[in-house]
């Protein structure tokens, strides 16, 4: 039990000293970890470490090697990843099959198992420690503390590693100390709109009121993005300790965590750190001794996109049905049963304790003059470095695809990154050298968003990729008001005009004028935001639409309707695979003898010919 | 109250904080479009984007109905975006609607069309797929039909507010997203109790009473003796559907028109009022002389015998046995005035004008049936059907002279009667026969001014005869619901209740005409907090008026017990004039396929 300031630290000294020993192999034993986020889970990491643990055993390693599950490496489409320390070996895309490999040869006799290293691809150099690796080298992490690195489900690792003593120094300091010190930092809201931190927190702790809440958004559901996801999976703890210092800071004394259900594996771990925070009274009554008490809940979404918005949140925290709520009153004012509270994301929450442990400059040295700090970005798409990354603010895009990305595969062409998922917008080739922050974003026609970073390359059919977010966006409206009900329909309903070549000039003047309405007339974020793919993409790729509505053509050849499968006669080897795959019976020709034909009145463009053919002797046009 | 002052079009004014933009606009003679909007927010707030207004400094465009001003606001209605969006955003309603305008049984009444024409849309815009939609039918009281639902949410807000029953939410999501009941069942096979209250506020077609004037035709067609009969509280409304004031008495007028209308006898429901007073009046007697089951509970209101089967069925040995007034006249006329006139019952089809939809389902009980299995009423129209009936039989309220009701055996009625109109009205009514029927004497004060306001829920004690008797009285089924826990757990401390299903008793009954402020231009600005005042007045002014003012006095009563009854609670008034209540029945009922 730790009731005191002083049985914390024995106990972060003891944590520390056990952590170092068994990163740095002092107490003479080797230790495996397994990355254990969804990511790698879904390639079978969790089998990886069963299988690690029967060959352990199979070779009386018990003794002399230990083994877990850590967080995400980042790095997922490199995974699964398996790190021995302390010699911090690090071996990428490991199977199940090559366990035995990596406890025979390295584990048993000491010989790193090079093939399972990283290649770099453009150097073809093996890389052997993490930090070698280009798409780390960049990288910055704060909010991701302690993710690939301890073991989310063992608080001991956690307070070895900084937990706590965020909140230690905040209970030595008074609320309106740490809201200042947060103001100070220049910390904007990881969610969305970056609005500061401390300023929230401000309005909440102004307000008279005995009960008051803090709200930790999980509810993470733009397409691509798991930055909360993985902090949450990773260092579930650092995020409790962010909420529990801003509790202390606007006077609450209790805490929501609400988290998507599709999230288990990030919810179990939370579960099991607030049990044993609970457990040594770091979470409870009278917190170190002070008159501080906190307590924290779990609520989990029931999967509505709408629901990461702050005011639809509380409500469905309430039990009610997730529509957002008019502002004003904000939920600093008037949120969760009326009361006031603060709802932050859990990136945001995440950087809280960096803040009071390492201090303000720690901080404030990162990041650009308006956006201080890190941000994550969950790096998707066309990219060769799949992954999540934490760059401090004021990175540029091209640092950001080319640099940790690794650039576009197949030496495609670069032609947008759509940031701040589908309520964000596109940037091009021209915003390249843009440094990434809250307000360079905006001003560029996008926005930061949670920190999905989607790479689209010219394969990409604007039209087509603005019509995918669209869909998004009218599936994930929640119907209550009228604009983006019904005006998301409307547009959809355009933009499908427009991709079966049956667009008009009008149609394109309805769509400019609906978005402008929706952006301006909706309730709340996600309808203002609703219009923003048509917006962005208008603003940027506008000959695009053109060519589809005047031209009838896709340059991308994306679109069904305005593209066609062609067999290529002097190619053709006349094999007859195309005519076999095809589900439909529109290809025609003789097997040796004639070039292979495609019916074009048959064709339903399902590509399966395109993808048959050996010769690359079928042609999009 | 405090005053902030702000500026709207560049004028500056006074107006007093913490109002919404919306209200503090036609507080100074601004009036901004609104649609879902209602009585201070009884709705989905701030869904329907109608009342855009443009205030510098803001994000976007604002929604009036919720904003607050606030010192130093400048507004704009007339900014050119705020009157683009107002405008798109009604054409993307009427893109999504169903557009039978012309057809429609709100036509008329539509608020929907009313901004539609206030901001100027535009034929044809914005067309596209529409939500898929449910039409409701099944129950005999109420339609829906979602084609014309624009998720103003003000249903589900009056159903909760009103009845706290919250039978209607939004289901589904995003453009599919429609009202209704759980899981989109039918009224009919959903516990609630048909009071009608949703389809008051609804601003259009979407919600509607399940009309009977096609049973009311086939029958005249038929060349039945079609006797019609009117609800108190049909009176104190019926004028506002032909452009009068709330508050103003219809009661001649409107017997003229059912004279025109080929009915074969005009009678009042106040003449079953006061043979409902005597029933129930003795009833509590009984009750109370021989330590029966007390509380006792009123049974006019079929609103609230809903409730009591769905959600209270251990309080039915409370509740008065008594048939609630058009039933009871109904019975009468199908057997004591059939007789007396030598007519075969099943030639006479009586038609009861309510301002209520529920009795439309109470009038298909199968309790209510108590002469030759014939229903005791044929057809039930409410205050807004029978004022439809006059419009398209081409009669001009205002040339319409004052006539009497007809005085053919059950012509009579006393001002006991005309109060049943009202919240409290029939403990009041109840009260003066009883205060008699223990006494002997008439009671000298005539108005329990206890009960006499139209606050929902209402208490008073009275001395007869040296016993104190504890009433209540109380409207909508939230307000009804801690007395009922109460009378559940045995802690009741009163002897007598009343209970109504609407708030505010029949004169705010489902099948009222309609009180929406935006098309009521000539209607105070507070009206929605002042119509139920003004609509009772009417009835207890006409109490005043009458000479006659207690149930047991009524010369055509004592007559029907003398020739017919013989006493009230006698076994033949108990055939014709008592019911009973259904504690089985199924909390969802299945609709027979």
């Amino acid at each position: 039990m730790i009731d005191s300031t002083k049985s914390l630290n024995e106990k972060i000294t003891h944590c520390s000293q056990c952590l170092k020993n068994k990163v740095e192999g002092l107490d003479g034993k080797r230790a495996v970890v397994v990355c254990g986020g969804t990511g790698c889970m879904a390639s079978h990491s969790e089998e990886i470490l069963e299988e690690f643990k029967k060959l352990i055993e199979e070779y009386d390693l018990q003794d002399k090697v230990t083994v877990n599950h850590v967080g995400c490496f980042g790095f997922c489409s490199q995974g699964p990843f398996v790190k021995i320390f302390p010699e911090d070996t690090l071996y990428h895309a490991v199977k199940v099959e090559d366990v035995r490999k990596i406890v025979e040869e390295d584990l048993l006799n000491n010989h790193v198992v090079s093939e399972l290293f990283y290649e770099d691809p453009a150097t073809h150099q093996k890389v052997q420690r993490q930090d070698d690796i280009n798409f780390y080298k960049k990288q910055v992490r704060l909010a991701l503390h302690g993710c690939g690195h301890i073991n989310p489900e063992n608080i001991d690792e956690a307070l070895g590693y900084g937990a706590f003593q965020g909140l230690e120094k905040a209970l030595s300091m008074k609320p309106q100390e740490v809201i200042d010190l947060i103001l100070k930092s220049g910390l904007r809201g990881r969610g969305g709109a970056g609005f500061p931190t401390g300023r929230k927190w401000q309005f909440a702790y102004d307000q008279k009121n005995d009960t008051k809440y803090v709200v930790c958004n999980g509810d993470e559901g733009d397409p691509g993005a798991f930055m909360d996801r993985s902090i949450l999976e990773g260092n579930p703890l650092n995020v409790i300790e962010g909420m529990m210092i801003a509790g202390y800071a606007i006077g609450a004394k209790n805490g929501y965590f609400y988290v998507r259900a599709e999230y288990p594996i990030a919810v179990k771990r939370l579960r099991i750190a607030i049990k044993e925070a609970e457990e040594l009274g770091l979470i409870g009554d009278h917190i170190l001794g002070t008159d501080f008490s906190f307590h924290v809940h779990i609520r989990l979404g029931a999967g509505a996109f709408v629901c990461g918005e702050e005011t639809a949140l509380l409500n469905s925290i309430e039990g009610k049905r997730g529509m957002p709520r008019p502002r004003p009153p904000f939920p600093a004012i008037s949120g969760l049963w009326g009361k006031p509270t603060i709802i932050n994301n859990v990136e945001t929450l995440a950087c809280v304790p960096y803040i009071l442990r390492e201090g303000l400059e720690n901080f404030t040295k990162y990041g650009t003059e308006k956006s201080k700090g890190t941000k994550v970005f969950a790096l998707g798409g066309k990219i060769n470095n799949v992954g999540l990354v934490e760059v401090p603010m004021g990175t540029t895009l091209r640092e950001l695809i080319y640099d940790i990305g690794g650039g576009i595969p197949n030496g495609k062409k670069f032609k947008a990154i759509q940031t701040g998922g589908p309520s964000g917008g596109c940037l091009t080739e021209k915003d390249l050298d843009t440094p990434i922050d809250f307000d360079n974003l905006v001003a560029k026609g996008s926005m930061m968003g949670s920190g999905g970073a989607i790479v689209m390359d010219e394969d990409n059919c604007m039209v087509d990729v603005a019509k995918f977010y669209m869909e998004f966006i009218c599936d994930e409206s929640c119907g209550k008001c009228s604009p983006c009900r019904i005006g998301t329909k409307r547009i959809l309903e355009i933009l499908n005009k427009i991709v079966r070549g049956n667009g008009t000039r009008q149609d394109l003047d309805d769509l400019l004028h609906l978005s402008k309405t929706i952006k301006a007339g909706s309730l709340c974020g996600l309808g203002q935001t609703a219009a923003n793919p048509i917006l962005s993409t208008t603003a940027n790729f506008m000959d695009e639409y053109l060519e589809h509505i005047d031209e009838k053509k896709c340059r991308a050849h994306v679109c069904k309707h305005l593209m066609r499968y062609v067999i290529d006669a002097e190619k053709c080897k006349k094999c007859s695979l195309c005519a076999r795959n095809c589900p439909v019976n529109a290809i025609s020709g003789v097997v040796g003898k004639e070039p292979f034909v495609i019916d074009q009145n048959k064709c339903i463009k399902c590509g399966m010919c395109f993808s048959a053919c050996r010769f690359k002797a079928i042609n999009k046009e | 109250m405090a005053l902030v002052n702000i500026k709207i079009e560049g004028r500056p004014y006074q107006v007093e904080e913490g109002m919404t933009i919306l209200e503090a606009c036609r507080s100074v003679g601004y009036r901004i479009p609104s649609l879902c909007t209602f009585n201070k927010g009884q709705c989905s707030k701030a869904s329907c984007r109608v009342c855009l207004v443009a205030v510098k400094g803001a994000r976007g465009l604002v929604a009036s109905c919720v904003y607050p001003v606030n010192e130093g606001m400048e507004i704009s209605i007339s900014n050119i975006d705020a009157i683009e969006a107002r405008r798109a955003n009604v054409e993307l309603l009427l893109s999504n609607h169903n557009m039978n305008c012309q057809q429609c049984d709100k036509n008329g009444h539509c608020e929907l069309l009313e901004v539609a024409k206030i901001v100027g849309a535009r034929e044809g815009m914005y067309q596209g797929e529409k939500t898929p939609t449910t039409f409701d039918n099944l129950s005999p009281s109420l339609v829906r039909d979602t084609s014309k639902c624009i998720l103003c949410g003000r249903c589900i807000e009056r159903c909760k507010d009103a009845q706290g029953i919250g039978i209607l939410g939004f289901e589904n999501r995003g453009f599919n997203t429609i009202v209704a009941p759980s899981g989109n069942r039918s009224f009919a096979t959903s516990p609630c109790i048909q009071c009608g209250q949703c389809v008051n506020v609804c601003p259009t077609g979407a919600l509607m009473e399940h009309s009977e004037i096609a049973l009311v035709d086939k029958a005249l067609k038929e060349g039945k003796k079609v006797i019609v009969q009117t609800a108190p509280a049909v009176r104190a409304a019926i004028a506002e559907e032909f452009g009068a004031k709330i508050g103003t008495v219809g009661t001649g007028k409107m017997v003229a028109a059912l004279h025109r209308l080929g009915f074969y006898r005009v009678f009042d429901t106040n003449f079953a009022a006061d043979l409902t007073i005597m029933e129930e009046a003795y009833e509590l007697l009984g009750r109370i002389k021989n330590g029966g089951v007390l509380p006792q509970i009123t049974s006019c209101s079929p609103g609230w015998i809903n409730y009591l089967e769905y959600y209270y069925p251990e309080v039915i040995p409370h509740v008065s046995s008594c048939k609630s007034p058009h039933e009871m006249l109904g019975a009468i006329i199908k057997s004591y005035y059939a007789k007396n006139h030598d007519i075969d019952p099943k030639d006479i089809f009586v038609v009861s004008v309510m301002p209520c939809v529920a009795k439309k389902y109470e009038k298909d009980r199968p309790a209510n049936r108590a002469v030759d299995g014939l229903k005791d009423v044929d057809a039930v129209i409410t205050t807004r059907e029978l004022a439809k009936m006059i419009k398209r039989a081409g009669i001009d309220w205002s040339y319409l002279p004052e006539e009497e009701f007809d005085d053919d055996l059950l012509g009579e009625y006393t001002g006991a009667g005309v109060i049943f109109g009202v919240t409290g009205g029939v403990m009041e009514a109840a009260l003066r026969t009883a205060y008699f029927a223990l006494t002997g004497k008439e009671y000298p004060l005539i108005e329990f001014k206890e009960v006499r306001n139209v606050s929902l829920f209402k208490e008073a004690s009275i001395e007869i005869d040296g016993k104190v008797i504890k009433i209540a009285a109380v409207s909508g089924m939230k307000n009804a619901k801690p007395l009922l826990e109460d009378v559940k757990n045995g802690k009741s401390p009163y002897h007598f209740i009343e209970i109504m299903g609407c708030p505010g008793g029949c004169i705010n009954g489902g099948g009222q005409p309609y009180v929406h402020p935006n098309l009521l231009p000539n209607e105070e600005a507070n009206i929605l907090d002042t119509y139920i005042q003004k609509r009772a007045r009417v009835l207890y002014s006409e109490d005043e008026r009458l000479v006659v003012r207690q149930s047991h006095n009524n010369p055509d009563i004592k007559r029907l017990y003398k020739d017919y009854l013989g006493e009230p609670c006698s076994h033949l008034a108990h055939e014709l004039l008592h019911t009973h209540y259904d504690a089985h029945r199924e909390k969802y009922p299945q609709v027979k396929k």
